[in-house]
């Protein structure tokens, strides 16, 4: 088939190929759809949910629905809008994301988002789990605290490093990250700061050491432009200004 | 033996296959009452596999541990059937003859207790499972003969037999179940008759899928037929872990034969060699039985290679055990179950039915699908189309459970209402009926005309029934921990919504709420039903969104009279305060104007 074929998001034509998802049509064309776990150089994940779109009636996500001739995609509705919100204030109350006092902020796609959502409080209770943070690795540190399951790193370690540093375990609530060396800490993993992996958290979970405030606060991605015109955090990894 | 052999024989068993892994941790599970951290590292040597991916696996599954269990390891089901029969009531009596706490095993390692998920005995419950093995009908006495016999030591098998009699409890037959045709009498006919003509047969015949969805089987069949591959797929759903279901249960005891063969009609019919059973963990006893009856089968010359004397017609079937995981009755989990991961649902496109199984054309049907298929290729799709409604055509297995006087299986024409139901199974005073399962729908008495069908109620089987005497708010609470307990963890709105639900539903429950508190289910519920990732966190909050909507005056009667309620007691959080000043007037406490 020709790439001829385009689809409406909110009222606007965007030309897709085949193969590819709502997500990468409209990457490709300059839209912005919020989204956590998805990062175009990886297989898309549909696990945050943070780009759900209504297509032709029905909520979906928009890193996995592959894209289809004359569809009607509504990407920012009142309605679609406000599910974002709440969903991205269930990862807030899921986890500890305390941003004044993260290293990240400023340059997090999950605050980034938020600002963008408009979403102004948690709402939820907390849940103020109790987690860890694992400093063992010489150049990396891990907060689990602020973990949000995109599993880029399990993605990117597996994929691109071949290294299986990190896997899933626990099941529901009780989901959680753990890293594959012997006693369970990055620094007796086989993980460095050279990998793929550590350079695709959209969160301040995976976070290199000793250059946190090198860029002050202030200063960085997100605080002079939204996210909806800059993007991930990951593809500005080697910008001097993130 | 020791682990190093027994890990050896059991995985040769599989050619060392690492697909195989949930099969090999469940027999070490078993076997040592845990996964040993030696297991896993031998496992992982042997599979080429890393041990945080098997940790993974392991944490995934309920029935699977990676520290010790008691070796008596008790689990009492936890369906709200079960409660309803007093379940609650006996898991204290036996945790304190015990001197055991719920969850943790005793000191010295001799047992431990906890509740597990609907066992699939509700007819016939109290359920409970020790060391996998079903128990049914549980009462103080046998709650008191099984503390005896754990506190002296004895060997499960040298238990009481009658403990672990399943009955069958077919209430009602209609065609599937009164079918008196011969073991092979489906296969001849799919050789007589000719592939294709078989799978016209079974389109005309209108027959959907029988485990809830109601996907169209031929078409399945058809889809599955047309993708281009050198390998196919059959795989039966014998993952019947909805609440208040349990007729595969029967399916699976008393006509089993016919189940495989409609399988084997399907690999006739689709061109695949290999097909497998998943069966959930909590029947571990019908598994042996099944063996036995594949073996029959096989001996008949009605599986292995060239069926019934056609050349080239192979096709066996393999057992595979889930371990405790509700979420693997979604087809898609189910496949990666099959192929030894976490069972997470797949995204959607693409379909098993060209993506299944090893990424192959895969078909996935229930047990009873699968029997209903064979009995088309036997008498034709208008034999099956002679019963049922236009869009539904056939029969039905309802599994009917709760307040009632006759629980057990009865068979239906679709089309058949639920006050018919009610009458026959001898349910009185009935409040409500629970229908489908804890993802389904709450009936009340003002619908009770409606009919079981694809077009008015739909249900995999599960239909319970709750009297006037009944608190729904029981039935909401039950559900809403169940499925706490279920969501596999993969999309945020069914694993957090699922948490905050349950702390909703059991604020509710515990008269802490108002009605801000019932707005925030109807928000949280809105939001799981239409942005999760699977059916599992679409339907979870059914129930909620149900009875708030039939049953509002269950959640009223519990309810605070303000707009917003605090999770905890205000007054008695100020008791440590009181305590340090040594004040306990009036002026102390704060107002109870309730």
């Amino acid at each position: 088939m020709s790439g001829n074929n385009t689809f409406k998001l909110d009222g606007k034509d965007i030309p897709f190929e085949d193969g590819d998802t709502i997500m990468d049509a409209a990457l490709r064309a300059g839209e912005y759809i919020p989204h956590l776990c998805h990062n175009p150089e990886f297989t898309p994940h549909g696990s945050c949910r943070v780009c759900v779109v209504n297509a032709n009636g029905r909520q979906i996500s928009a890193c996995t629905q592959p894209a289809m001739e004359n569809m009607e995609v509504d990407n920012t509705s009142d309605e679609i809008m406000g599910q974002r919100r709440a969903l991205l204030q269930m990862l807030f109350v899921e986890g500890n994301h305390v941003c004044p006092g993260c290293e990240k902020s400023g340059a997090c796609q999950l605050q980034a988002v938020a600002y963008y959502t408009n979403m102004l409080s948690p709402h939820f209770t907390h849940f103020f789990p109790q987690r860890s943070v694992d400093a063992s690795h010489a150049d990396i540190a891990i907060d689990f605290n602020r973990c949000i399951l995109c599993e880029l790193c399990v993605r990117a370690s597996r994929d691109v490093d071949h290294k299986n540093v990190f896997t899933i375990d626990g099941r529901g609530i009780n989901t959680h990250l753990v890293i594959n060396s012997p006693s369970g800490r990055l620094g007796d993993s086989s993980f460095a700061a050279s990998d793929k992996a550590a350079h695709v958290c959209p969160v301040g979970a995976i976070l290199p050491k000793h250059t946190a405030y090198d860029r002050p606060i202030g200063e960085r991605l997100y605080d002079k432009q939204p996210i909806s015109i800059v993007g991930d955090v990951a593809a500005h990894e080697q910008d001097e200004d993130r | 033996m020791s682990i190093e052999e027994f890990i050896s024989r059991i995985t040769a068993s599989a050619n060392n296959a690492p697909g195989h892994l949930l099969q090999y941790l469940y027999e070490i599970q078993y076997q040592y009452s845990h996964i040993p951290q030696r297991a896993i590292k031998l496992l992982a040597e042997k599979l080429s596999l890393t041990e945080s991916h098997i940790h993974g696996v392991i944490g995934f599954y309920t029935f699977l541990h990676d520290s010790p269990r008691g070796s008596y390891d008790v689990l009492i089901s936890d369906s709200i059937t079960d409660h309803m029969l007093g379940s609650r009531t006996l898991l204290d009596a036996l945790c304190t003859r015990l001197g055991v706490t719920p969850a943790t095993p005793r000191d010295d390692g001799r047992v431990s207790v906890d509740t597990t998920s609907c066992t699939g005995m509700c007819d016939q419950g109290p359920a409970m499972l020790v060391n996998g093995w079903t128990i049914t009908a549980v009462d103080e006495s046998r709650i008191d003969t099984i503390a005896d016999l754990i506190e002296s030591g004895t060997a499960v098998d040298q238990w009481p037999n009658e403990f672990f009699r399943v009955e069958d409890n077919i209430q009602r037959l209609d065609i599937l179940l009164s079918d008196d045709s011969s073991n092979g009498d489906a296969l001849r006919s799919l050789i007589d008759k000719c592939d294709d003509a078989v799978l016209e047969q079974i389109e005309s015949s209108g027959l959907r899928g029988r485990g809830g969805a109601g996907f169209n089987t031929g078409m399945k069949w058809r889809f599955c037929k047309q993708t281009e591959a050198d390998q196919r797929y059959v795989v039966c759903n014998a993952d019947e872990g909805e609440p208040g279901t349990f007729k595969d249960r029967v399916l699976l005891n008393a006509y089993a034969d016919k189940v495989f063969e409609g399988m084997t009609v399907c690999a006739g019919v689709i061109g695949a060699t290999k097909g497998y059973l998943y069966l959930r963990g909590e029947y571990r006893y019908l598994r042996a039985p099944l063996e036995q009856v594949l073996q029959k089968q096989r001996e008949a010359n009605l599986l292995g290679n060239n069926i019934l004397g056609k050349d080239g017609f192979d096709f066996d079937i393999e057992i595979h055990m889930g371990a405790g995981a509700y979420i693997c009755g979604e087809e898609s989990s189910l496949i990666e179950s099959l192929e030894g991961k976490r069972g997470i649902p797949r995204k959607r496109p693409p379909f098993p039915v060209t993506h299944g199984y090893q990424n192959k054309p895969t078909v996935v049907n229930n047990v009873e699908t699968f029997m209903a298929a064979a009995l088309i290729a036997i008498h034709g799709a208008d034999w099956f189309r002679s019963v049922g409604t236009e869009q539904s055509s056939g029969t039905k297995l309802l599994s009917i459970s709760g307040d009632c006087e006759k629980p057990g299986i009865y068979e239906y024409p679709f089309g058949v209402s639920i006050q018919d139901i009610l009458k026959d199974c001898g349910a009185k005073a009935t409040q409500a009926v629970q229908i489908a399962g804890a993802a389904g729908f709450t009936i009340p008495p003002a619908e009770f005309e409606r009919c079981i069908a694809f077009e008015d109620v739909s249900t995999g089987g599960s239909f319970m029934a709750f009297n006037q005497e009944r608190d729904l708010l029981d039935m909401v609470k039950n559900f809403a921990h169940f499925f706490l307990h279920e969501s596999c963890g993969f999309c945020t709105p069914c694993r957090v919504g699922s948490s905050l639900m349950k702390d909703l539903v059991d604020k509710v429950h515990a008269g802490h709420a108002g009605q801000y508190d019932l707005d925030e289910i109807q928000k949280i519920g809105q939001l799981m039903r239409s942005t999760s990732h699977c059916g599992l966190g679409t339907t979870a909050p059914n129930p909620m969104l149900d009875t708030l909507n039939k049953f509002p005056q269950i959640y009223e009667k519990h309810l605070k009279h303000s707009s917003y309620e605090p999770a905890f007691d205000l007054d008695a959080a100020l008791q440590d305060a009181r305590d340090i000043t040594g004040r306990d007037d009036a002026g102390a406490h704060l107002g109870t104007e309730s």
